[in-house]
């Protein structure tokens, strides 16, 4: 049963992830770009991590618990550590003087 | 289940060499940090991965963790080091 939920949650990362490499590649502009970079790793990664700590569990231990717990640590790191520095790339763009991508740059 | 986390995580290295594009070939230098930030996120759960493959999952949680914020630190001083400097542009932004 746990095996079924791990697979689910693993191949809707996986979803996520592809669409944020999609995305990456395919997206006109810069901050556009950082659009799907930002999102869609962000929720990838969570559900990922969280097939991985809820695997971990399949066996119970105290040990295998406290291991769980660290991974879902990554989870509340990614979660604050991810948004803050796409801002910080969105701002070193801004300040250096990037334009944004508008309908007239369109086929460039 | 071990086949499952590897096929997964060689789907993760195919993303990764899509990333690897943006952050070879990208316009601008901000570009390719947006590549190696998404490069990084994603090594964060093949770190995880792997451990579950060998069984040593108590092990490599403390690298995946070390990983996840040394990529924070990296990218963070990267973005602030390029705002102060001009010369981001391989061509000029205001035509």
């Amino acid at each position: 049963m746990i095996d079924v939920i791990v697979i689910a949650l693993l191949i809707c990362g996986l979803v996520f992830f592809t669409g944020g490499a999609v995305g990456i590649l395919r997206f006109p502009d810069f901050y556009t770009r950082l659009h799907p970079a930002g999102k869609m790793d962000t929720l990838g990664s969570f559900l990922m991590v969280l097939a991985v700590a809820l695997f971990n569990l399949h066996e119970f231990s105290w040990a295998a618990l406290l291991t769980s717990l660290k991974i879902l640590l990554i989870i509340l790191f990614v979660f604050i550590l991810n948004p803050t520095a796409t801002h910080a790339i969105v701002d070193a763009g801004f300040r250096a003087g990037m334009r944004p991508w508008t309908k007239k740059d369109r086929g460039k | 289940m071990t086949d499952v986390f590897l096929y997964t995580g060689l789907f993760l290295c195919l993303l990764m060499v899509a990333s690897l594009y943006r952050s070879v070939f990208g316009p601008t230098v901000l570009d390719r940090l947006i590549g190696v930030n998404a490069i990084g996120s994603k090594t964060v759960i093949l770190l995880l991965l792997i451990g579950l493959i060998y069984e040593r999952v108590d092990m490599f949680v403390d690298i995946a963790l070390a990983y996840a914020l040394l990529n924070f630190v990296a990218v963070l001083a990267a973005s602030r080091y390029f705002q102060k400097r001009k010369g981001l542009y391989e061509e000029p932004p205001y035509k």
